[in-house]
C-alpha cells in the first residue's frame, strides 16, 4: 500500500530531514520525493510505502500532521488511490 | 510518480473549496421484516438494521482517514415503511412505532438520519398508505433523525391529486407540531414526483423494492470546486465553461466512485450508485447560486438564471457519468434555499422569488427545496405548490420534489434559523390568491402524452 505525503508551507531548513525521519521511525519506506516552489509556497510531495508501517495508519497520519503544525507547515497523508482515481483515466 | 500539481490541486479542493463526500447511505430492505403485529415487525427491523449497519459509521470514518477526504454524513435508507406497516395497520396499530424503531437504530448505529418513513401513492392509496401519511406529523415530532417522503406523481401514472391535497395539510401539521423546534418537522418531509429508488440524499431517501437487499449509495458534493475552477477563466465562452464544469464534475465524481467502491468492499455489501450532485452547504464558498453568479449573473434569480442552471446541470451529469460505473439517485445541481448562502442572499436582495425557483426546477435536479413560507399559508396553497412542482416533473420525465417549511408565527421578510447543514431560511412570499377550489376537487391528473412534444 502506498501513500502520498504532501508538505505545504514556508520553506525552512530541515523539512525533508524531519519528515523522512518520522517515516524511518515507523518503517515507512520513502520511494520518491519531489520538491517545488509554487506560488511562493514550498511544496514537497513524497511517495511512501506503508505496507510495513509499525503503527496504524491513522496514528501515523496524525503524527505527521502534528509535526507539521509544530513547524508551521501543512502536512497531509493520503492514500495514493485518491490521486490516481481523480487524475488518471 | 504522481504529478505534484495534481496532488496539490486535490488538497486545495478539499482544504479550501469544501470538496467532500456528502453522504454514504446504506439502503436496507425491510421486506423480510413484515409482520401482522407491529411490535414483532419492529423487533425484526431493529435486529436487521443494527446487524447490517453496525459498522457503517466506523467504516466511513476509516475511509475518511485513509484517503483524507471528509465524509460528512453516514445514513440509512429503508423500504418505504407504508409497505412494511400495511399488515399491522390492518389490525388498527399506529405506524408511529416504526418511526420510533428507526430512531432507535439511528441512535444505536450513530448515523445522522434514517430515511424511508415513506409511502408511494402516485396512482392511489393502497392498504396502510393513508394511515402512514396521517401519522407523519406525529412520527416526525416524536423522532429526531427520521425522514419521511411521499411520492404523489409519476410520468407513467399522472398525479394523485387526493394525495397532493392531503400532503398540504400534513406539511402544515408537521410544522405546527414542531413549532418550538424551528418547525423542523416540515424540513424532514419531501413530496416527490418520479421519486428515485436509490437516492442517498435526505430527506427524500428510501430504499426501493427493486434494489439489492442491502447496498451502498454515495452522494458527492462540490459547488465550491466548480466555482473555483470557473474563477480561473473569467473570459471563457459558454462552450468552454461547460467543458470546465464537465472536467471538474469528473474529478469530483471519481472520488465518490472510489469511496463508494471502498465502502462496499469493506462492508461486504453491493455498491449501488453514485449520485452526481452539486449539493451546497451554508458554508462560505459552497454555493450553487455563486456558481451561477460566477458565470455572469449579478444575482441569482436574474433573467438568464434558468439558462445558466440548465447548462450547469447538464455539464455536471456529462462529466460525472463517465467517472462512475453506476449513476443514479437525484443526480444534478441542488438548489435548496436555506442550505445555500448565495440563494439566501439572493432572496434577501429581492432577486430570487418562489416563481423563479419553480422555473429553475424545470432544468435541474429535484425541486423546491428548503424553502420557508409564511406560517399562515393555507394548506390548499401548499398543496397547489406541490401540484405545480409535480406537474413539472411529470411532463419533463424528471424527479421533482417539494420541501417547504411553513414558519409558524412568522411572516415574509423574517428569517427561520435551523442551524448546522440546514442553514437559515428567509420567509418567502407566496401568492395570496386562492387555489382551494382546484385542490378540493381531488381525483387524478392523467399521465401525459409522451410524444407530440412541444
Amino acid at each position: 500500500m502506498r501513500a502520498v505525503v504532501a508538505v505545504i508551507g514556508k520553506d525552512t531548513v530541515g523539512i525533508l530531514a524531519k519528515v523522512s525521519g518520522i517515516c524511518a521511525e515507523y518503517s515507512a519506506n520513502v520511494m520518491d520525493v519531489t520538491q517545488t516552489i509554487m506560488q511562493d509556497l514550498f511544496a514537497m510531495t513524497m511517495l511512501i510505502d506503508i505496507s510495513k508501517l509499525t503503527i496504524n495508519y491513522a496514528d501515523f497520519a496524525d503524527k505527521l500532521k502534528e509535526t507539521g503544525t509544530e513547524m508551521n507547515l501543512q502536512i497531509h497523508v493520503m492514500h495514493e488511490d485518491i490521486f490516481n482515481s481523480m487524475h488518471k483515466i | 510518480m504522481l504529478n505534484t500539481g495534481d496532488i496539490l490541486e486535490t488538497i486545495k479542493m478539499i482544504q479550501e473549496e469544501n470538496l467532500d463526500i456528502r453522504t454514504i447511505t446504506m439502503g436496507i430492505s425491510l421486506l423480510d421484516c413484515i409482520d401482522s403485529d407491529a411490535k414483532s415487525s419492529c423487533d425484526k427491523i431493529y435486529e436487521k438494521m443494527m446487524r447490517k449497519a453496525e459498522n457503517l459509521v466506523k467504516t466511513g470514518e476509516d475511509i475518511e482517514k485513509q484517503y483524507g477526504i471528509p465524509i460528512i454524513n453516514k445514513r440509512i435508507s429503508v423500504t418505504p415503511i407504508a409497505i412494511v406497516s400495511a399488515a399491522s395497520s390492518a389490525k388498527g396499530q399506529s405506524p408511529v412505532i416504526y418511526a420510533q424503531t428507526l430512531q432507535k437504530v439511528a441512535e444505536g448505529t450513530g448515523v445522522n438520519y434514517v430515511g424511508g418513513y415513506s409511502a408511494l401513492v402516485h396512482k392511489g392509496f393502497s392498504a396502510g398508505d393513508k394511515e402512514l401519511i396521517d401519522s407523519i406529523p406525529e412520527a416526525l415530532a416524536v423522532t429526531k433523525n427520521v425522514c419521511s417522503s411521499v411520492n404523489v406523481g409519476s410520468t407513467k401514472a399522472g398525479i394523485n391529486m387526493d394525495a397532493v391535497a392531503l400532503m398540504g395539510r400534513i406539511i402544515k401539521e408537521s410544522s405546527e407540531k414542531t413549532a418550538n423546534d424551528h418547525c423542523f418537522g416540515a424540513a424532514k418531509i419531501v413530496v416527490f414526483c418520479n421519486a428515485p429508488e436509490d437516492n442517498p440524499f435526505m430527506a427524500g431517501a428510501f430504499h426501493g423494492v427493486g434494489e439489492y437487499d442491502t447496498e451502498i449509495n454515495v452522494g458527492v458534493s462540490g459547488p465550491g470546486v466548480v466555482r473555483a475552477a470557473l474563477k480561473k477563466y473569467p473570459d471563457a465562452n459558454i462552450s468552454e465553461i461547460a467543458d470546465i464544469i464537465k472536467k471538474t464534475a469528473f474529478k469530483i465524481t471519481r472520488m465518490g466512485q472510489l469511496v463508494g467502491t471502498e465502502a462496499s468492499k469493506r462492508l461486504g455489501v453491493p455498491f449501488g450508485i453514485v449520485d452526481l450532485s452539486l449539493a451546497p452547504t451554508p458554508a462560505v464558498g459552497d454555493s450553487v447560486a455563486h456558481i451561477l453568479e460566477e458565470i455572469g449573473l449579478e444575482s441569482c434569480g436574474a433573467h438568464g438564471t434558468t439558462a445558466c442552471l440548465a447548462m450547469l446541470n447538464d455539464a455536471v451529469k456529462k462529466g460525472g457519468v463517465m467517472a462512475s460505473s453506476h449513476v443514479g439517485g437525484l443526480s444534478g445541481a441542488f438548489i435548496p434555499v436555506s442550505e445555500d448562502a448565495g440563494m439566501i442572499d439572493a432572496v434577501n436582495r429581492g432577486s430570487l422569488s418562489l416563481e423563479k425557483l419553480e422555473a429553475m426546477t424545470a432544468v435541474c435536479s429535484v425541486g423546491l427545496d428548503m424553502i420557508v413560507i409564511p406560517g399562515d399559508t393555507p394548506t390548499d396553497t401548499i398543496s397547489a405548490i406541490i401540484a405545480d412542482e409535480a406537474a413539472i416533473g411529470m411532463v419533463n420525465s424528471k424527479t421533482t420534489a417539494v420541501r417547504v417549511i411553513p414558519a409558524i408565527g412568522m411572516n415574509e421578510g423574517e428569517t427561520l434559523e435551523f442551524g448546522g447543514l440546514f442553514g437559515s431560511g428567509p420567509v418567502m412570499k407566496v401568492s395570496p390568491f386562492s387555489s382551494s377550489k382546484f385542490i378540493s376537487r381531488g381525483g387524478r391528473i392523467p399521465a401525459p402524452l409522451q410524444s407530440l412534444k412541444n
